[in-house]
C-alpha cells in the first residue's frame, strides 16, 4: 500500500519498486473484477482449473490415506464382530449336531432292535424306559406302557443283545420289569455250545451275573455262551443271556460257578422291547423235563 | 548467505508443499485456524533470498493458488504482492531481529493480510468470511520460528 511506500531512505530503486507494486495491484484489481463480474474469465479459469487437478489429488491423499485406514480399521472390526458371531453359531451348530449324532445313534439302536425283533421271528412292543432303578437290592426298570398299550405280567423284556427281564407290574400306563440282575432273579439257561443246563442268577450288579452249581465233569467253559433254556416256561427259548467268564470252585467244591457277562445294555439305551405272543405261564407248572418249549412264531 | 552447499530445489518443493498444506480439507470447525502457509514460506523466501523471488512471482504464486483454491482470480495475487513488498521493504530491517520479534512483525503482516482480503472483499460485495478466520494470523506467528529453523535447515543442507 502507498503508505508503506513512503519509508525513510527514498531511492531511486524504491520509486522502481513501488511502480512495479502498482503495476501488480492494478493487474489483480483487474482479475478480480474480470472475474468477479463478468463471465468470460470462466473459460480460461476452467481450462487453468484442469491444470491444477493433480495438485488437489495430491492434496487429498493424506485424507484419502487416512480414510482408507480408518475404513480398515472399521473393517477389521467388522470382522472381529463377525468373527464373533460366527464362532457362537459354530457352537449352538455343533450342540446341534452333537444331537443329531444322537438321533443317529438312537436310530442304530433301534434298527439294532428292529433286527432283533425280525432275527427272533417274534412279535414285539416297543417301550420306552421312564424310570431305572440299578439299586444292588432292586434291579427294576419301569416302562412307559401299561396295560392300556397291552402289556401284562410276566411279557418278556429284551433288547437288541438279549434278554433283559420280565414284566413283574403293570398299571394302565406304566409297567416295573424285574430285570435279569436283580438279585431275586433266576433264569434257566442253556450253553449254546453243548446244550448243558444251567441257572443264571441275578447279582444286584448291573453288569454280571452268577452261573452257579455247575458240575466239575459238566462241557463248560469259560466263553461259552448262555441261551435260554425255555425250561420253566417263563422264558422262550433261545434268547442270550450272556457270556461265561472264568469258572472256579464254590463253596462246597463240588461244584464250579462262573461270571456272566450278560448281553443285552442293561444299563443304557432308552428303548426296550417287550415280548408279544408268548404267554408265559403264571405259576410255576411241571414241565417235562428236557423238552424245551418251541419257539413261538408270532 | 553464502556459507554452505545451498539446496536450490528446496524453494519450489517448499512452495509446492505451502500450496498443497492449503488445499489439504480439513474438518469444518478446523478451516478458519489454518494457517497461511504460503505466505509464510514466501515470507522465509523473501526474506532469505531476495534475488529470486520478487513481486512477479508472489504474482503468479498467488494466480496459481486462487485457481488451486478456487477463489476469486487476482486476490491472493494482490495479498501475497502486498506482503512481498512490505517484506522487502523492512527486509535488511528484519534480517537482525531475533526469531521472536521476527515472529511478531510476521503475525503482524498476515494480520495486515487478513485486513487486505477484508477489504478486497467488501469493496468486491463478496461474502465474508467469519471471525474465526481472525485466529489464522496468529498460527501464522507460533508457526513462524520452527517453519524459518527447518527451511534454514534444509536450504543451508544443515542437519539439526
Amino acid at each position: 500500500m502507498p503508505t508503506y511506500a513512503g519509508s525513510p531512505a527514498s531511492r531511486p530503486g524504491d520509486v522502481a519498486g513501488v511502480l512495479r507494486l502498482l503495476a501488480f495491484l492494478v493487474l489483480s484489481v483487474v482479475l478480480m473484477v474480470l472475474d468477479h463480474r463478468g463471465q468470460w474469465l470462466q473459460v480460461t479459469r476452467a481450462q487453468a482449473e484442469i491444470a491444477v487437478q493433480p495438485l488437489w489429488w495430491l492434496a487429498s491423499l493424506p485424507s484419502r490415506l487416512g480414510t482408507g485406514l480408518r475404513e480398515d480399521a472399521v473393517t477389521r472390526n467388522q470382522l472381529a464382530r463377525d468373527n464373533r458371531v460366527l464362532r457362537n453359531a459354530l457352537l449352538v451348530s455343533g450342540a446341534r449336531n452333537a444331537r443329531l449324532q444322537a438321533s443317529a445313534a438312537e436310530n442304530a439302536r433301534l434298527r439294532g432292535l428292529l433286527a432283533s425283533a425280525e432275527r427272533t421271528r417274534l412279535d414285539v412292543q416297543l417301550a420306552s424306559i421312564l424310570d431305572i432303578d440299578l439299586d444292588p437290592t432292586r434291579q427294576r426298570l419301569v416302562l412307559d406302557a401299561g396295560s392300556a398299550s397291552g402289556v401284562s405280567i410276566g411279557q418278556v423284556v429284551i433288547d437288541a443283545g438279549g434278554l433283559m427281564g420280565q414284566v413283574t407290574a403293570v398299571t394302565a400306563t406304566t409297567a416295573n420289569v424285574l430285570l435279569i440282575t436283580d438279585p431275586d432273579h433266576v433264569v434257566p439257561a442253556v450253553v449254546a455250545r453243548s446244550g448243558v443246563r444251567l441257572m443264571v442268577y441275578g447279582t444286584g450288579r448291573s453288569d454280571v451275573l452268577l452261573a452257579t452249581d455247575i458240575p466239575l465233569s459238566a462241557d463248560v467253559h469259560a466263553g461259552d455262551v448262555l441261551l435260554t433254556s425255555g425250561l420253566g416256561a417263563r422264558f422262550p427259548a433261545g434268547f442270550t443271556i450272556g457270556t461265561l467268564g472264568a469258572l472256579k470252585p464254590d463253596d462246597s467244591r463240588a461244584f464250579l460257578q462262573g461270571d456272566v457277562m450278560p448281553a443285552a445294555q442293561l444299563d443304557r439305551g432308552r428303548d426296550v422291547l417287550l415280548l408279544r405272543g408268548y404267554k408265559p405261564v403264571p405259576v410255576p407248572l411241571p414241565v417235562p423235563v428236557g423238552k424245551p418249549i418251541p419257539e413261538r412264531a408270532p | 548467505m553464502s556459507r554452505g552447499r545451498r539446496n536450490g530445489w528446496v524453494l519450489p518443493v517448499s512452495l509446492l508443499l505451502a500450496l498443497l498444506l492449503g488445499l489439504v480439507p480439513l474438518p469444518e470447525t478446523l478451516q478458519p485456524l489454518r494457517p497461511y502457509w504460503l505466505a509464510l514460506v514466501l515470507a522465509y523466501w523473501v526474506l532469505e533470498e531476495p534475488e529470486k523471488i520478487g513481486l512477479g512471482v508472489a504474482f503468479a504464486l498467488g494466480l496459481v493458488a486462487d485457481l488451486a483454491f478456487g477463489g476469486m482470480i487476482g486476490e491472493q495475487a494482490m495479498r501475497l504482492v502486498i506482503l512481498t513488498f512490505i517484506l522487502d521493504r523492512f527486509r535488511p530491517r528484519m534480517r537482525f531481529f531475533p526469531l521472536s520479534q521476527q515472529a511478531v512483525a510476521i503475525g503482524g503482516l498476515l494480520l495486515n493480510d487478513r485486513v487486505v482480503g477484508l477489504v478486497i472483499h467488501l469493496v468486491l460485495g463478496a461474502v465474508q468470511l467469519p471471525w474465526t478466520y481472525w485466529v489464522s494470523p496468529l498460527l501464522g506467528m507460533l508457526l513462524w520460528a520452527p517453519l524459518y529453523l527447518m527451511l534454514d535447515a534444509l536450504r543451508l543442507n544443515r542437519r539439526g
